[in-house]
């Protein structure tokens, strides 16, 4: 693999950092404020896009920070795993962005700066672990991550934000402190101190392989943004936070930034090739297996609907966590895939519970009767984000489930493939009753005739276009794809 | 018997030292008045002191002062008639160890002036409590306190 | 000039103290200036000495002018050279800082109070040159002393922690000099270099008063450092001692316990007697995961933020202590490089609390956070850097020393040292996000804007607080620069590099 030196992606992990300066100084002018932060968001897109052709080549683009340790530096690298995360998470993070504005100024809620100022250090946090070169660089963005987005997820400040901001903190800090480091150390002393992620893994063929299953098992729980079960309770807790929060950091940034770091686990750190070698894959994927049904059952039985959309999410990554531990060359293409595709869908959904709690106040799923001919456009989108999430064509959530299905088969796991097929009935019973509900049932307290109340442009735009993105993207997934393809066809 | 001789006869200074240092230990844990707990102190040195001055004691052996005439090279510069039959060497065993002396001089001005600290530190807490025993100092300061 | 500069970093603060003491009885306000400009002037002679042990290797200086083993030998290496850099920065940045708090404090006693300060200052320079076992106790002592007045100088309550304090310190400081005593009596020196070359050649490795003489020293100075459970005097001491005296104290007063502990385990048993010969390792590095773990739960059940930051400094000690006992070289460097860091970040700490306790008057955690990083944006944020770096978090120091204890603590096979750090950190962890959620979000959303008014910390405060936040990052940043330089210094010692 070719390699060019440039300062693109430091810059592209530094836009949004820096962006914080000017938000902080306009605190009082909410206009320029906002700005800002979508100059940054449409600038950071720009930079992650203008490598994306170098990369689609075949190339990769290295940028060193700083040299921290012997053989180990602070290092961006950007792949094509790299490039796929970054490209979803700068462009969403613009759509994010447009969206808060509406919800924030209608909620008058308080702190703004505050709120956008960590979410733009959250952003370049996800940047940066998207980039991260190795381990320790991947380690240290991971924890930025953990640590700035705690303002934003306690953002209420009260009691309840105060309990949902602990338990947030204390798992994902507690887990990274007690497996993910000391993992790391032991993998940097018995890999001689190299841990830069490569094709075949760096630690492949230096540990034995009950090391491994040990290790990999510390390394996967580690990181427990991945919300494996049963290290997944701060996901539902930390849906205190604000709908933009939940819908950027818990469907896009912090948890797939925690199922990227599995990926890299998988293919940078041990390697495909060495797992199966050694044959300790499949104890995450049955961790993966259940982790999907009971995600999709808790989800059936919540009311709330952020909680029902939290306990999807841990759901859906469990397929993607899956995908990769299928060790084949097509489920990491497909989890690779669902890394995109459940993003767009699931941000989708979040917007649209928000847009509803804004417009009519309701939070729970069993008020939002008949709600769908007050917010036509509203519910029409969150129908497209949850068909794409059940994985139906038109929507591009097909495609991701369809390489995992031929992932799974190609491996020979037929259970998987049938508890696949179950998942998504479960998919279907618990999105599509929201729908039915909304569109189909008369509203109890008969004001229905009040015609169409939704919210203000700044949500309602946001939501549409991601619903769309979902179906254009089962029209033209070519750019992912082939950056899939590239992880997939690398092993 | 003979191990009386060996181990309590003849190190009788190792015995002393240890026996004044748990005195000044028993003192320093488990008086309760202040003032006592520093005169436990003060022995506990005493003992290490007197401890290091045994260890530099030879049997029959002299101040380490040399008079003018003993010095050799001197002797013979100022006498050179005398030749050198008469400079007598100079052997280690007549003289005591000189040097844990100068220790324990640098020893005691470090004791003296722990004690000095620590008296101004007990006036200062009687100035405070108005008394010197441990378990009324801290009555008082749990009723100050809860 | 050059040639004496080893005995100059220790007489430049000396003579200034006795300075001090006269001029300032007529001009009490050129004290601190005074202060600082003589520990300036010590920081840069002791960097001379660094860029010299740089070129040439050990220096060696003969006091008076008496060649050792007789004479006193001051002798400087890579290592404690690297302390005595610490050492006067801290210094350094205390005094800058010490300016409004003194006035404040201890108004009727400034010129006793900087006095005692460089007395103590210099102690500890002294401790860390000196290569000669019975001037390392009067050195100390003269540390102590000073510490024992400058703790006394506190609240109602410090005078009564002072004197256990004393009680508990002369037991050391005479344990130590006992257990020189029985050096001397088989060894017939008192220099450190000298005294390992005769344990090695008259064979006395055998030899019960070398046992005896090691453990007295070993206990000696576990209890200076509060190595657990000889801490009971520490956390009160540094609670209730006026907070310049607590911020000099708690960074240096313990990291320098610990490298005499190291030097005379490396200069004067060596190596090989400690480790292979004795084989106690395993036991001390049990003492050492007992410290970490009682030092971070005690800390946890403190509702006072002097006390609790007090029993840290007892967690972090079992965190060096362990390190060098591990018996291998990562160990030691690590343990090395922990004095440094955590030297820095204590200070930042320590410097902030003291800012914040001043500004709100009061010690509980609860209710001095509220609403702080408004009140105080710039002294928290320095607070917030110390307390990173005491969890752990990338890229401050603490992070990285972490990093090196833990590895040695796997490359040793020890794994209860391992899990006793993981678990101070999740600890650390716990004590500060507390401590910034009572921060951020302590007050109920509305009142802050109305309540709070911004009142900084004055600049000289200020200023040293940043200093000392800029040094935790940058310890951390050049910590491969730091640990290849222990390492090389380490290496000198002939480090038996023990086998997992």
């Amino acid at each position: 693999m070719m390699e060019i030196k440039s300062c693109i992606p430091l810059l592209a992990f530094l836009v949004s950092l820096v962006a914080v300066v000017p938000i902080v100084l306009s605190s009082r002018r909410p206009n320029v404020r906002e700005g800002w932060t979508i100059l940054a968001g449409i600038i950071k897109f720009g930079l992650v896009l203008s490598m994306l052709p170098t990369v689609l080549a075949g190339y990769t683009v290295e940028y060193t920070l700083w040299k921290i340790l012997p053989s180990l530096s602070i290092q961006f690298r950007v792949d094509a795993m790299g490039m796929l995360f970054a490209l979803v998470a700068s462009l969403l993070w613009i759509a994010t962005s447009i969206y808060s504005i509406g919800y924030m100024r209608v909620l008058k809620e308080h702190a703004q700066t505050r709120f956008y100022a960590y979410f733009a250090v959250a952003l370049s946090a996800t940047i940066g672990v998207a980039f991260a070169a190795n381990l320790l660089t991947l380690y240290l963005f991971y924890e930025m991550l953990s640590l700035c987005t705690y303002p934003l997820v306690a953002h209420h400040q009260d009691r309840t934000a105060r309990t949902g901001g602990r338990t947030y903190l204390a798992y994902l800090l507690g887990t990274s402190v007690s497996f993910a480091l000391p993992a790391m150390i032991y993998v940097y002393w018995k890999s001689g101190g190299n841990m830069e992620f490569v094709g075949g893994g760096f630690l492949s063929g230096k540990v034995s392989g009950s090391e491994a299953t040990v290790l990999l098992l510390l390394l996967v729980f580690g990181f427990s943004k991945a919300a494996l079960m049963p290290f997944h309770s701060w996901l539902p807790a930390a849906m205190v936070a604000p709908t933009p929060v939940s819908a950027l950091l818990h469907a896009v940034a912090v948890v797939k930034v925690g199922v990227f770091c599995v990926l890299r686990i998988f293919t940078g750190v041990f390697g495909i090739s060495f797992l199966k070698d050694v044959g300790i894959g499949d104890v995450i994927l049955w961790i993966a297996a259940i982790t999907i049904l009971a995600g999709s059952l808790i989800a059936l039985s919540q009311d709330n609907l952020k909680r029902r959309l939290a306990f999807s999410t841990i759901s859906q990554l469990g397929y993607i966590v899956l995908g990769a531990a299928l060790l084949s060359g097509r489920g990491l293409t497909g989890s690779m895939l669902h890394i995109g595709m459940h993003a767009f869908g699931k941000i989708t959904l979040f917007f649209c519970a928000g847009a509803i709690l804004i417009a009519t106040g309701k939070k729970a799923v069993s008020e939002m009767a008949g709600i769908g001919r007050r917010m036509p456009y509203t519910m029409s989108a969150f129908l497209l984000g949850a068909l794409s999430i059940i994985g139906l064509p038109p929507l591009g959530g097909a495609w991701s489930k369809w390489y995992l299905f031929l992932g799974a088969w190609e491996s020979d796991h037929i259970l998987i493939v049938f508890i696949l097929i179950i998942s998504s009935l479960l998919n279907i019973a618990y999105l599509l009753p929201i729908v039915v509900r909304a569109f189909y049932m008369p509203s109890p307290d008969g004001e229905a005739g009040g015609g169409i109340q939704e919210a203000p442009p700044a949500c309602v735009g946001p939501l549409v276009f991601t619903a769309l993105s979902c179906f254009a993207l089962f029209l033209f997934p070519g750019i992912f794809v082939d950056l899939a393809k590239l992880i997939g066809g690398n092993l | 018997m003979e191990w009386i001789d060996n181990i309590l006869v003849a190190r009788f200074n190792y015995w002393i030292y240890i026996i004044l240092m748990m005195l000044g230990l028993y003192a320093m844990i488990a008086k309760n008045n202040l003032v006592k707990k520093l005169i436990g102190m003060s022995i506990f040195q005493a003992a290490i002191i007197l401890f290091f001055i045994s260890t530099g004691v030879k049997r029959d052996a002299t101040i380490p002062i040399l008079r003018h005439d003993e010095i050799p090279g001197q002797h013979v510069v100022e006498h050179p008639a005398d030749g050198a039959t008469q400079s007598p060497a100079i052997r280690a065993n007549d003289y005591t160890n000189p040097l844990p002396h100068v220790l324990m001089l640098t020893a005691i001005v470090v004791g003296v002036s722990t004690l000095g600290v620590s008296l101004g530190v007990v006036q200062k807490i009687y100035g405070h409590y108005g008394t010197l025993e441990e378990n009324e100092i801290i009555e008082k300061i749990k009723s100050a306190h809860g | 000039m050059g040639e004496h500069f080893p005995v100059l970093i220790l007489l430049i603060p000396f003579f200034t103290a006795l300075g001090i003491c006269v001029v300032g009885l007529w001009k009490p306000h050129w004290c601190q200036p005074a202060t600082v400009v003589s520990l300036g002037a010590s920081l840069a002679v002791a960097l001379g000495t660094l860029c010299k042990v740089v070129k040439q290797g050990i220096v060696s200086y003969a006091l008076g002018g008496w060649p050792p083993p007789i004479g006193i030998e001051y002798r400087i290496d890579a290592l404690n050279g690297l302390v005595l850099v610490v050492i006067a920065t801290v210094a350094l940045i205390t005094a800058v800082y010490s300016r409004q708090r003194v006035a404040a404090e201890t108004p009727d006693r400034v010129p006793l109070f900087y006095t005692l300060y460089l007395l103590l200052v210099t102690g500890l320079l002294g401790m860390t040159v000196t290569g000669d076992a019975f001037n390392l106790y009067v050195l100390l002592e003269v540390t102590s002393l000073a510490t024992y007045a400058l703790i006394a100088m506190g609240s109602r309550r410090a005078v009564l922690a002072c004197f256990n304090y004393i009680i508990m310190g002369t037991i050391g400081a005479s344990l130590y000099l006992l257990g020189v005593g029985y050096l001397y009596i088989k060894t017939g020196s008192l220099n450190m270099v000298d005294i390992q070359q005769l344990l090695v050649s008259e064979d006395l490795y055998s030899s019960r008063s070398i046992l005896i003489a090691f453990i007295l020293i070993m206990l000696g100075v576990w209890i200076k450092m509060a190595f657990f459970p000889l801490h009971g005097w520490l956390p009160n001491a540094y609670a209730f001692a006026p907070s310049t005296t607590s911020c000099l104290i708690a960074p240096l007063m313990t990291k320098v316990t610990v490298y005499v502990m190291i030097r005379m385990m490396l200069t004067v048993f060596g190596p090989a007697y400690v480790f292979d010969y004795l084989q106690w390792s395993e036991v001390v590095v049990w003492l050492a995961v007992l410290a970490i773990v009682a030092g971070s739960i005690m800390a946890l059940a403190q509702a006072d933020l002097p006390k609790m930051l007090s029993y840290l400094v007892i967690a972090e000690v079992g965190y060096m202590v362990g390190g060098v006992w591990l018996a291998n070289e990562a160990g030691l460097v690590g343990a090395f490089y922990h004095i440094i860091s955590d030297a820095f970040m204590t200070l930042c700490l320590f410097l902030a609390a003291g800012a914040i306790i001043a500004r709100t008057g009061d010690h509980r955690i609860t209710s001095i956070f509220q609403g702080l990083p408004r009140r105080m944006p710039l002294t928290f944020f320095g607070f917030l850097v110390g307390a990173f770096s005491m969890i752990g978090v990338p890229p401050t120091c603490g992070f990285f020393s972490k990093w090196y204890l833990i590895s040695a603590g796997i490359e040793a096979g020890h794994w209860a040292y391992v899990t006793a750090l993981l678990f101070s950190s999740l600890i650390n962890a716990i004590i500060f996000s507390r401590i910034i959620e009572i921060a951020f979000f302590g007050l109920s959303p509305g009142h802050e804007q109305t309540e709070i008014r911004r009142e900084e910390s004055p600049l000289s405060i200020l200023v040293p607080l940043m200093g000392a936040a800029l040094a935790v990052i940058l310890v951390g940043l050049y910590n491969w620069n730091l640990v290849s330089w222990i390492t090389d210094a380490v290496r000198l010692y002939s480090m038996a590099p023990v086998s997992g």
